[in-house]
C-alpha cells in the first residue's frame, strides 16, 4: 500500500481506497478554461447572425453575396461579392451599422448580466432587475429634457454626454440597490437583492415620468427610445458606444478568474487571496458602464443579461472564463436576431425590440427562478 | 526576515467588536510552529471570530502577528500564502468540479489576469493524490458525500501551500468514523509538511485525542490554556458550559461523558 506521491502521506481508512482512486498513471488534469470550440461557436453565431440580420428586410439581399461582402471588409481579404452598387449602399450604410450596433448592445447587456450574476452571486441579477437600466434611463431622460428646455436641438451637441449621464444614473441605481439589500443585515438572499432592484427601478421610473410630464414634447421621443430600439443613425451610434464597450469588455474579461474565486463567497475569497470588495466595486462599475452605454443608444432592452449567460452556462460550463466571452458573442448574435424579428414580425411596422426580448425573456426568467429555488431547497 | 523563534501566531490584548457587541475581549494567544492547538468553548464564545481575527481578516484592535509580522498589514495575496483555512460550512458553488475547486487554492500564486501554470497543476495533482481524491478530479462537488467534501475542502487549503492551517469545526458535519479519518489526515499532513494547526472544535473527547494544547474560550476571553488533561475538567465544563459531565482520564486523553440530572 504505497500510492503516496511526492512528500504527501496517504492516510487510509481500512474500507476506503479502491485501486481506481489511487491513480497509478497520471492523466492530464483539465481545468475549466475557455475551450476553443466554444469560442468558435460564439464567433460563428455572431457572424452568422450578422449575415442573416443584414440580408433580410424589405429588400432581401443574397446571403452568399452578403457573406462575401462582409468577409471582404476584413483587412487583407479581397473578395468580389457580386452585389450591385445599390445593394452595397443599402448593406453598408443602413443595415450593417444597425446590425453591428445590435452586436455591441447585445454583447454588452449579456456580459453585464453575467458579470452582475458573478459579482452578486445571484442567478437572477440582470441590468434591468438591479435597477441599473432604470437609472441609466433616468439619466438619458434628464439629458433629453434638459436639452429641450435649453432650446437646443435634441439630437445636437454633446453626443457623448448621453452615455455619461446614463452611467451616472446607472451607478447611482446599483449603489442604491446594493445598499438597500445589504441594510437588512447578513441574510442577503437572491430575492432580497432583486426586490431592492424592483423598488429602486420603480422609484427611478417615477422620477423619469415626472421629468417627461413636465415636457410634453419630450414624451414621444423618450417613449420611443424607452421601449428599446436599435438606432437608425447609421455609424454614429456605433462610434458612440464603441469606446465604452471596449473599456467594459477589457475590464470584465481581465477579471474573469476573479469571478470564479468570488463564487465561494467573500470570506473564503479573501482567505484565498482576493480583495472581494475591491473586485466587486470595480466589476460593478465596469458592468454598469457597459449597461449605460447600451441603454443610451438603444433604450431599455430587457432580459438579454438573463437569457444569454444562463444558456451559455448550461451548454458550455460554469466557469466565468467560458461564460463571459461566449456570452458576449452569443448576446450580440441574440440581439441581432431579435432585431430581425422586431423588423419583420409586423412588417411594415416595427415592433420595439424590447418587446421581443421580453416575450422570450419573461418565461425564461420564471424558469431560472424555479431552478434556482429548487437548487436552494 | 522572520526569526526562527517567532511564534506562528501571537496576539496581545486582541479585541473584536461586531455591531456593538464585544465578541473577543482581550485575548493573548501564542501558537508555535508545529503545534496543534484547539480552541474550545460554548456556543457564542467567539471561537470562529477569533480564528478570523488572528489572521487579520476580521477587523480587530490590539495586536496580532503572523510569523512575526503585523497581521492586518499583510496583503490578501501574501496572507493566503501564509495561512490556509477551511470555513465551518464552506460554500459549495454549484456545477464546479473538484479540480477547479481545488485550483482556487492557487489563487495567491496565479498572476493577476493570468491563468494557472503547469506548476500550479502539479501542486494540485500532488494534493489530490495525497488525499485520495485523484479519481474525483472531474466530479462535480454537489455529487460528493459529506466525508468526501471535507477532504476536498482540505485539499483546497493544502493547495495554498501555507504553513498555518486554520480549521473551523472541521468535523461538525461528519459521522465518528469520518471525523477520525479527517483528523488523522490533518495530523499526518501536519507532520509531513511541518504545518501548524489551529482549529475550533465542539466535540471535547475527540479534541482531547488530537490536540497538543487546548484553549478554552468563554465570553470572548481565554479562561484556560494547557494540555487537554489540564483544560478539559469537570469543574471547567460545569462553569463555562453549564454542563453536567464526568471526565474520565484514558491513556489517549480525557473522555467526556454527559450525565443526566437526577
Amino acid at each position: 500500500m504505497s500510492p503516496g506521491e511526492g512528500s504527501l502521506v496517504v492516510v487510509k481508512r481500512a474500507d476506503s481506497g479502491t485501486p481506481a482512486q489511487q491513480a497509478p498513471v497520471r492523466v492530464p488534469l483539465r481545468p475549466a478554461r475557455l475551450r476553443p470550440v466554444w469560442l468558435v461557436v460564439g464567433l460563428a453565431a455572431a457572424f452568422g447572425a450578422l449575415v442573416v440580420g443584414v440580408s433580410v428586410g424589405p429588400v432581401t439581399l443574397p446571403l452568399s453575396g452578403v457573406a462575401r461582402e462582409l468577409a471582404g471588409l476584413i483587412p487583407g481579404v479581397d473578395l468580389d461579392s457580386g452585389l450591385t452598387e445599390r445593394q452595397q449602399a443599402l448593406l453598408l450604410e443602413l443595415r450593417l451599422p444597425r446590425a453591428v450596433l445590435g452586436l455591441l448592445v447585445g454583447g454588452l447587456l449579456a456580459l453585464a448580466g453575467a458579470c452582475y450574476q458573478g459579482v452578486f452571486r445571484n442567478p437572477l441579477a440582470d441590468p434591468h432587475l438591479l435597477g441599473v437600466a432604470a437609472g441609466a434611463g433616468l439619466g438619458v431622460t434628464a439629458v433629453i429634457t434638459l436639452r429641450r428646455s435649453g432650446g437646443g436641438d435634441a439630437t445636437g451637441a454633446l453626443p457623448f454626454g448621453t452615455p455619461l449621464a446614463a452611467f451616472v444614473g446607472a451607478i447611482a441605481a446599483v449603489a442604491m440597490t446594493y445598499a438597500l439589500a445589504s441594510s437588512r443585515g447578513g441574510d442577503r438572499t437572491p430575492s432580497t437583492l432583486i426586490l431592492s432592484g424592483v423598488a429602486v427601478s420603480a422609484f427611478l421610473a417615477a422620477g423619469q415620468t415626472f421629468l417627461m410630464q413636465r415636457d410634453a414634447d419630450a414624451i414621444r421621443e423618450v417613449y420611443s427610445w424607452l421601449l428599446g430600439r436599435l438606432g437608425t443613425a447609421g455609424w454614429r451610434d456605433v462610434l458612440l458606444v464603441l469606446p465604452y464597450a471596449v473599456v467594459t469588455a477589457v475590464v470584465v474579461l481581465l477579471h474573469r478568474r476573479d469571478l470564479d474565486v468570488l463564487s465561494v463567497g467573500d470570506a473564503e475569497a479573501s482567505a484565498l487571496g482576493l480583495d472581494p470588495q475591491r473586485t466587486r466595486y470595480l466589476l460593478t462599475a465596469a458592468a454598469s458602464l457597459g449597461t449605460a452605454a447600451a441603454v443610451s443608444v438603444s433604450g431599455l432592452i430587457g432580459f438579454v443579461g438573463i437569457i444569454v449567460p444562463h444558456t451559455v452556462r448550461l451548454l458550455a460550463g460554469v466557469g466565468y472564463r467560458t461564460i463571459l466571452p461566449v456570452s458576449a458573442l452569443v448576446g450580440g448574435a441574440f440581439l441581432v436576431l431579435a432585431d430581425l424579428v422586431a423588423r419583420t414580425a409586423a412588417a411594415p411596422a416595427e415592433v420595439p425590440i424590447g418587446v421581443v426580448t421580453a416575450f422570450l425573456g419573461a418565461p425564461f426568467f420564471v424558469l431560472v427562478l424555479r431552478t434556482s429555488t429548487v437548487a436552494r431547497s | 526576515m522572520t526569526a526562527a523563534a517567532d511564534p506562528v501566531i501571537e496576539t496581545r490584548d486582541l479585541r473584536v467588536e461586531l455591531g456593538g457587541n464585544r465578541i473577543i475581549d482581550g485575548v493573548d494567544l501564542a501558537v508555535h510552529a508545529g503545534e496543534w492547538v484547539t480552541i474550545i468553548g460554548p456556543n457564542g464564545a467567539g471561537k470562529s471570530t477569533l480564528l478570523g481575527a488572528v489572521t487579520g481578516l476580521v477587523p480587530a484592535t490590539g495586536e496580532a502577528y503572523l510569523l512575526g509580522r503585523e497581521a492586518r498589514r499583510i496583503r490578501h495575496r501574501e496572507r493566503a500564502r501564509l495561512v490556509a483555512s477551511v470555513a465551518q460550512s464552506p460554500v459549495v458553488p454549484p456545477g464546479v468540479t473538484v479540480l477547479d475547486y481545488v485550483l482556487l487554492g492557487r489563487t495567491a500564486y496565479i498572476p493577476r489576469f493570468g491563468r494557472e501554470s503547469a506548476a500550479d497543476l502539479d501542486v494540485v495533482h500532488e494534493v489530490l493524490v495525497g488525499l485520495e481524491l485523484y479519481g474525483f478530479a472531474g466530479r462535480v462537488l454537489t455529487t460528493l458525500s459529506g466525508g468526501e467534501l471535507q477532504r476536498v475542502f482540505l485539499a483546497r487549503a493544502l493547495a495554498q501551500q501555507a504553513r498555518l492551517l486554520l480549521l473551523d469545526e472541521p468535523t461538525s458535519a461528519l459521522d465518528i468514523g469520518h471525523q477520525q479519518e479527517v483528523l488523522d489526515l490533518v495530523d499526518a499532513l501536519r507532520r509531513d509538511h511541518e504545518l501548524t494547526v489551529l482549529t475550533t472544535m465542539h466535540d471535547l473527547s475527540i479534541t482531547g485525542a488530537y490536540a497538543d494544547r487546548v484553549v478554552l474560550l468563554a465570553g470572548g476571553r481565554v479562561v484556560a490554556d494547557g494540555t487537554p488533561r489540564e483544560v478539559i475538567t469537570e469543574a471547567a465544563l460545569a462553569t463555562h458550559y453549564q454542563a453536567r459531565v464526568r471526565v474520565i482520564d484514558t491513556g489517549d486523553g480525557p473522555l467526556v461523558v454527559p450525565v443526566r440530572a437526577r
